[in-house]
């Protein structure tokens, strides 16, 4: 329950009087404050600087550290005030959360500083604001990025112990752990360099005799290109072998990117060398040699930024994807309309709509080489329309490419995006809990709160003393409110797992069940039941009995217990309990439904009050405990 | 020939037309035309209304609570409340926190209408603290007169099988949907049959104020019940 609205519970507790007539059942008992005192205003002096608040503030959340008796501690006989040795600038963030309910982080406090003080008042930080949870989380983040920095540059001092292969891929992968390392990175740096250069300088026109055709250097230095190629060539090869030897997984390497790459470069050597004596295949051998130009890409091996820039456009999918897509609805647009448009005009060079594809980029990335030029004015009109909005539809997408590219940079591309979403998935389930929790907390009171009610009416002042009494009246007085919500409809609250299984119960019920499926039945609701006897530390001897059914249609069971809880014998107010723990489970085999209950006969009351946590000896339990089962 | 003419021309009126839009549009949004008259009050969005209400002494003399609890509650209503008054989405807010299970909303809304007894959409602290005083200080004859208030949807002084339906199935939305045994579509109507069978005396189908009070007083549990939350303040 947020305890900001509790200073409404008293409304809404009298609110409850508009189900009173409605009910057909006697109320349950209100929670009595037992040491009702006026509100008192409580000094905090923390640091010098005196805050004052009211103690019931404080008592909203006993589970701290101001608002349970742990401050007694802190508190000074002669100035009748709670001092604490703490911050006083976060310390108004952590009044702020008593008395709004919103814990917020201040931006100006060092992370590590606000957290230290938020462990000390006992409050954990999933609580802090959507306001501010982003933030908090970010610093967060880059806090333990830094410390994990720390840790990595310890961490490449040598294993020992580790095999050739191991060493071996370790050196490929970090070339600065040995000399011999280096020595292959730039070895191998050198040659693709040159096996690159040799590619681009084959192509250019050197050397034309006066009287033939100009020819490429590669046609007149035949040879020499040839053998270096097949240099580079061999090292690439070795140098591949080499990893695919090394690697840990040699499945995973070889479906990694560099080595698609590293096979890419190299296969079509080999595949000339294959086919050199076939000349009708020369076309596909020239288009062949295209793919040697991939082995630039293996530079990227050797360069951080590269890797950066290919890792940066791999997660800017979605940004690069909006741009593609959306100028691609706008070529498509504009090429139509100026088709359209310069149809009129002679001699136009808009012949179709795919022509005017080439049109409408130009213009659009405003290049303009002017091969084609609108001529009517409703051509030059919508002309200059698109390259206005070609302008801005490219401009929009890119600074979001470039931050994500810089910001990548400076983290040194660490996979935080994915662990962002575990976290934040973290986050969302933990805050479930805590929601869940609220309503849990009334179930787990609830078989709880029956043993106190039941001690309140009879037993004396000690044993309601002993009584521990974690819960807040707060909570308490919440508790009974739905306590009363619960009598006025006849209906209990349960739990997910118990609804969903009742649920199904209902479902199977409405087919004839044969026997043999009523195990799968058994197997299926047991699992409820024992799931209650499991939480309240009381598993029964005889749990192992299959059947725990659960019956919804029986009219005369309004309420059935299934707690395993053993409650004081209580003969004057059972009935305003409402429990029919003398009446043994009927058995309604005609109808096919199955009615169960596990009902507790009270015990002598030899035991003791706080029995509800240990269960008694299973002896004697045994002739009290009556489990009904029925199939 | 004369088609492709026209295209052209057509082409180029809508090209122009195009344009001219365009740069009105321009305009407009740099604010320097204004298109109707009232575009400009659309800024100024209805301020908070502020409410200040009456003070200690008059709402002493209001209402069955003293200085202090009155001071209690003043603090309570304001925290959540900075502006003065509560309208009904803050109540149905407030209100659902106390039953996460279910949805509070229809019962809430329902209380809203009994407590904003000027009826003029928000409750005010004076509504507030006139409520609860008939609640928690009333005689039984005034809780009852209030929950028959409640009941009465339309107030026209009958409660009508319809009207008590619709208060059912809000009670019993506020269960939601985990309980323990399953609530049933007709679970509601059940409950109000049986409450129909003991209030209406004369069996003609609405229960007025008389027969409610004279069946509740005639019932030891409710009577009970009524005093339950009296010392709640």
């Amino acid at each position: 329950m947020a305890s900001g609205v509790a200073a409404w519970l008293p409304f809404a507790r009298a609110a409850a009087i508009g189900w009173m007539p409605v009910a057909n059942m006697p109320m349950p008992i209100a929670p009595t404050e037992k040491n009702k005192r006026a509100d008192e205003l409580i000094v905090l002096n923390v640091s010098g600087r005196r805050f004052e608040t009211w103690r019931n503030t404080l008592d909203r959340y006993p589970d701290t550290l101001l608002g349970s008796s742990e401050k007694e501690f802190f508190y000074n006989e002669e100035t009748k005030e709670y001092f604490f040795d703490r911050d006083a600038d976060v310390f108004r963030a952590v009044l702020n959360f008593y008395r709004t309910g919103k814990l917020h982080y201040p931006r100006s406090e060092c992370i590590t500083s606000y957290d230290e003080e938020l462990s000390f008042f006992g409050i954990i930080p999933e609580i802090i604001g959507d306001c501010c949870y982003e933030e908090y989380k970010d610093r967060r983040r880059e806090n333990q990025e830094r410390l994990m920095d720390d840790d990595e540059d310890k961490k490449d001092a040598k294993l020992p112990n580790m095999t050739f292969r191991e060493t071996m891929w370790r050196a490929f992968e970090n070339p600065h752990t040995s000399t011999m390392a280096l020595v292959f990175y730039y070895v191998t740096g050198f040659f693709i360099a040159i096996s690159v250069l040799t590619n681009v300088v084959e192509t250019v026109p050197c050397g034309a005799t006066p009287n033939t055709k100009e020819v490429t250097c590669g046609d007149r230095y035949t040879v020499a290109f040839f053998c270096m190629d097949t240099a580079c060539v061999l090292i690439f090869t070795v140098e591949y072998l080499m990893r695919l030897f090394a690697a840990p997984s040699r499945y995973r390497f070889m479906r990694s990117v560099m080595s698609i790459i590293d096979v890419v470069a190299i296969l079509p050597y080999y595949i000339g060398l294959v086919m050199t004596d076939n000349e009708d295949v020369s076309g596909a051998f020239v288009t062949l040699r295209v793919f040697r130009v991939f082995r630039i890409f293996k530079f990227s091996r050797h360069s951080q930024g590269l890797r950066i820039l290919g890792y940066t456009l791999k997660s800017c999918a979605s940004e690069l994807g909006f741009l593609l897509f959306s100028l691609t609805m706008a070529i498509i647009i504009f090429a139509t309309v100026m088709f359209y448009a310069e149809k009129g005009s002679t001699s136009s060079k808009f012949t179709s709509i795919p022509a005017s594809f080439w049109y409408t980029i130009v213009t659009m990335t405003t290049l303009g080489y002017g091969d084609m030029v609108p001529k009517t004015i409703a051509g030059k009109i919508f002309g200059s329309i698109c390259s206005l909005s070609g302008v801005l539809v490219i401009a929009l997408p890119v600074p979001v490419i470039v931050s994500n590219f810089s910001r990548i940079y400076h983290q040194n591309q660490r996979a935080d995006k994915r662990r962002a979403q575990k976290m934040q998935k973290a986050r969302l389930a933990r805050i479930r809990i805590s929601k869940t929790g609220s309503s849990n907390a009334f179930l787990h009171s609830k078989r709880n709160g029956l043993f106190s009610e039941a001690l309140e009416l009879t037993s004396s002042i000690e044993e309601e003393q002993h009584l521990s009494k974690n819960q807040s009246l707060l909570e308490s007085q919440h508790h009974h409110l739905l306590h009363c919500l619960e009598k006025t409809t006849n209906h209990e609250f349960a739990d997910e797992l118990c609804y969903e299984q009742s649920y199904l119960e209902g479902a199977l019920q409405s087919y004839p069940s044969q026997s043999p499926s009523l195990s799968s039945q058994e197997g299926m609701t047991g699992t409820c039941c024992t799931r209650h006897t499991k939480r309240n530390h009381a598993p029964l001897p005889n749990s192992s009995i299959p059947t725990c059914a659960l019956s919804h249609t029986h009219p005369h069971h309004n309420l059935q217990e299934l707690s395993t809880i053993h409650i004081q014998p209580l003969n004057t107010s059972r009935s305003s309990l409402n429990m029919r723990v003398d009446e043994p489970a009927r058995l309604n085999c005609q109808s096919g439904t199955i009615t169960t209950a596990i009902i507790s006969i009270p015990t002598p009351p030899a035991t003791t009050p706080e029995s509800d946590a240990h269960p008694p000896p299973p002896g004697p339990a045994l002739q009290n405990v009556v489990k009904v089962s029925a199939l | 020939m004369l088609n492709m003419v026209w295209e052209t021309e057509g082409l180029q009126t809508v090209g122009i037309v195009v344009l001219v839009c365009a740069s009105l549009k321009l305009l407009h949004l740099l604010g320097l035309i204004n298109f109707s008259e009232d575009s400009v009050e659309d800024e100024l969005e209805l301020s908070a209304v502020r409410h200040r209400p009456e003070g200690l002494e008059q709402l002493e003399a209001l209402t069955r609570f003293n200085r202090k609890e009155l001071q209690i509650l003043y603090r309570g209503f304001k925290n959540e409340c900075p502006s003065g008054v509560v309208n009904e989405d803050t109540f149905k807010d407030i209100y659902s926190q106390f039953f996460p299970q279910g949805d509070a909303s229809t019962y809430a809304h329902f209380l809203f209408n009994a407590f904003d007894t000027d009826k003029d959409g928000s409750v005010s602290f004076e509504d507030f603290v006139m409520g609860l005083s008939i609640l928690l200080r009333g005689s039984v004859q005034e809780k009852l007169n209030w929950a028959f208030n409640l009941y009465d949807i339309n107030k026209d002084g009958y409660i009508t099988k319809e009207e008590m339906l619709d208060i059912m199935k809000a009670i019993y939305d506020m269960m939601g949907k985990c309980t323990y045994p399953l609530l049933k579509d007709d679970t509601p109507r059940q409950h109000v049959e049986i409450f129909f069978q003991k209030m209406d005396k004369n069996k003609d189908g609405v229960v007025t104020i008389d027969e409610f009070i004279d069946c509740c007083q005639n019932d030891e549990n409710i009577m009970r019940s009524m005093q339950l939350f009296d010392n709640v303040i």
